[in-house]
């Protein structure tokens, strides 16, 4: 993949920093409520951020797919 | 308390079981063991199966699943650090991790400190690099042993003076014996059976006990609400809870800069094994979750009030809740099952750390300074002696010297091995920091980081004054910091002053 538009799939990187933002801003996250089949916010929003992490992981994989074997 | 024969014989058994499947384990996708790529790298043969499960086995360790519970057990909510910690690490190791393989292949390098001295041309930086890899490493297989003290101790089985740590010697030596003769590929194939036996403990685990417990309501409403969530910082703080998540990101920048994490991508047998295993191995990260909720379930069912753990507890502070958690909710065969999947979970991390260092010795200090003309077959000899000399090493360190300074030593670790950053993970990229400037920083990152966590008696978080805030920040990370802003005011002298190193990698090296 040459010339115009080649580097464009580097957007796509953009996506990876998203977790990293999400699990920085601990204040939006360190609260019991709404708490999920017994179990407070802190706890739950965290382990569903692994699998969010792990589909924008894929997710970036799958797009850049064709630049890198 | 009394030993219990029947989770005795369980544990004996798969233990048994898997020495022997580290013995044949040398014959599988066979090689040349006389080969340092063979016997330290499994010749990078293993796809992203195998590779998932290898790493998987390396870096959630036997101690991660006895010390992350007992934290939460003994301190709560801080605990859960390793979550974010775990999420943070694999997109970093997705964009990384892949270019570092494929110039590893086009060049023949095994190890991070083989890279450097191909990328800056200067041995002296690839030395730095190496010792503080082999040195951070050692702390870290002495903790593994913990795992299997704490479990042989919850079997029942105790003993006076030396014979208390005969039942360790003996799996350390079965340890030393099947990585000796067969190299990278016995932990490789060991840790498919482990994990396996780990999922299953862990399934069972979160199933049943909220079962017996009447569900997560009940669990999390018997936790003191001061370890449910993270406590406010200081009033002056910069930013909030920021020792939460630079504990979280700290830890993740290091954790593939150790050299046992990069022997595992290394022997990955493509560059798209090591993407793919960086959006599997959360799964991993999920079990480490549930793993660490283990503590608060521990601390629910009251085992710290339990007279039958009395004992059991002053022995293993802290360590001893999810044993005494399993003991006191399943049967006994099944305990024998968890705890096999511990101490087995032990051998194999041990087995690749000890691999690690000793390719780092061999390549990087002995045929780099002592021996340069060794033959291949050499080679292997010397790091397979190696790993039998650090082995033991742990060995002597656990039996002999009190459990805190291996816990106080695995902390320094972080702050040691998060310091090649620099010239491992920017030299992917580019070189335009100078290798003597990078040594610079890499010093400065090591002597106040060691001085900074011992003053302040090896906690991991220091608070950095800011004007007149704090920002309470992971050492490591701080350092790491430091270490940049001095490799980057340095470059521009040192390159003033003398010729730069060679660079023997090209640009289409890396993609």
């Amino acid at each position: 993949m040459q010339g115009n538009g080649s580097r464009g799939y580097r957007v796509w990187y953009l996506l990876l920093l998203v977790p990293y933002l999400a699990m920085v801003w601990v204040s939006s996250y360190n609260k019991l409520e709404p708490e999920w089949a017994g179990i407070p916010f802190f706890y739950w929003y965290q382990l569903l951020w692994i699998w969010i992490g792990s589909a924008l992981t894929v997710i970036v994989y799958f797009a850049t797919r064709s630049h890198h074997r | 308390m009394p030993i219990d024969w029947t989770a005795l014989v369980v544990f004996v058994l798969l233990f048994v079981l898997i020495a022997a499947l580290g013995f044949v384990a040398g014959r599988w996708r066979r090689g040349d063991l006389d080969l340092i790529e063979e016997w330290g790298l499994a010749g990078s043969r293993f796809g992203t199966v195998v590779t998932w499960f290898l790493l998987g086995g390396d870096l959630y360790t036997a101690y991660t699943f006895i010390a992350v519970p007992a934290l939460m057990f003994g301190a709560g909510a801080i605990a859960f650090f390793a979550v974010p910690y775990t999420i943070m690490v694999y997109p970093f190791v997705f964009v990384v991790f892949p270019r570092l393989w494929q110039v590893a292949r086009h060049n023949g390098y095994i190890t991070a400190s083989d890279f450097v001295r191909g990328r800056y041309g200067s041995r002296w930086l690839a030395l730095a690099v190496a010792v503080t890899g082999i040195v951070a490493t050692m702390p870290y297989i002495a903790l593994q042993l913990v795992g299997i003290q704490v479990v042989i101790a919850g079997l029942g089985i105790e003993g006076a003076g030396w014979m208390a740590d005969l039942p360790l010697v003996i799996a350390f030596v079965v340890l030393a014996a099947f990585t000796y003769a067969s190299g990278l590929r016995a932990p490789a194939a060991i840790a498919i059976v482990k994990d396996t036996l780990i999922w299953i403990t862990v399934i069972a685990a979160v199933v049943v006990i909220p079962i017996q417990l009447g569900g997560y309501g009940k669990i999390f409403a018997a936790i003191p609400p001061a370890k449910l969530l993270l406590a406010p910082g200081p009033a002056n703080a910069l930013l909030p809870y920021s020792g939460y998540f630079t504990l979280a990101l700290g830890s993740a920048l290091a954790l593939f800069l150790y050299p046992h994490a990069m022997t595992g991508v290394l022997s990955a047998s493509s560059r798209g094994a090591v993407s793919r295993n960086a959006a599997l191995l959360p799964a991993y990260s999920f079990l480490l979750a549930l793993i660490a909720l283990l503590g608060f379930m521990a601390l629910a069912i009251g085992v710290d009030k339990a007279p039958q753990f009395a004992d059991y507890a002053k022995a293993y502070p802290r360590n001893f809740s999810v044993p005494a958690l399993f003991i006191a909710v399943f049967p006994s065969w099944f305990v024998g099952v968890a705890f096999a999947a511990v101490a087995i979970g032990a051998l194999v991390p041990a087995a690749i750390m000890s691999i690690a260092a000793a390719n780092l010795w061999t390549r990087n200090i002995y045929k780099e300074f002592v021996n340069p003309t060794c033959t291949p077959a050499q080679e292997s000899q010397m790091a397979k002696v190696v790993s039998l000399v650090v082995k033991f090493g742990a060995l002597v360190f656990i039996v002999f010297i009190p459990l805190q300074y291996a816990i106080n030593l695995q902390l320094l670790g972080g702050v040691w091995i998060i310091q090649t950053l620099p010239a491992v993970v920017i030299g992917l990229y580019t070189r335009w920091l100078n290798e003597k400037a990078l040594l610079a920083g890499w010093l400065v990152g090591i002597v106040i980081g060691t001085g900074l966590a011992a003053a302040q008696g090896f906690t991991p978080v220091t608070a950095v004054p800011v004007g007149s805030y704090v920002l309470p920040s992971y050492t490591a990370l701080a350092t790491l910091l430091l270490n940049f802003v001095v490799a980057i005011v340095l470059t521009p002298l040192f390159n003033a002053t003398a010729a730069r190193g060679i660079d023997e990698t090209r640009v289409e090296h890396y993609t």
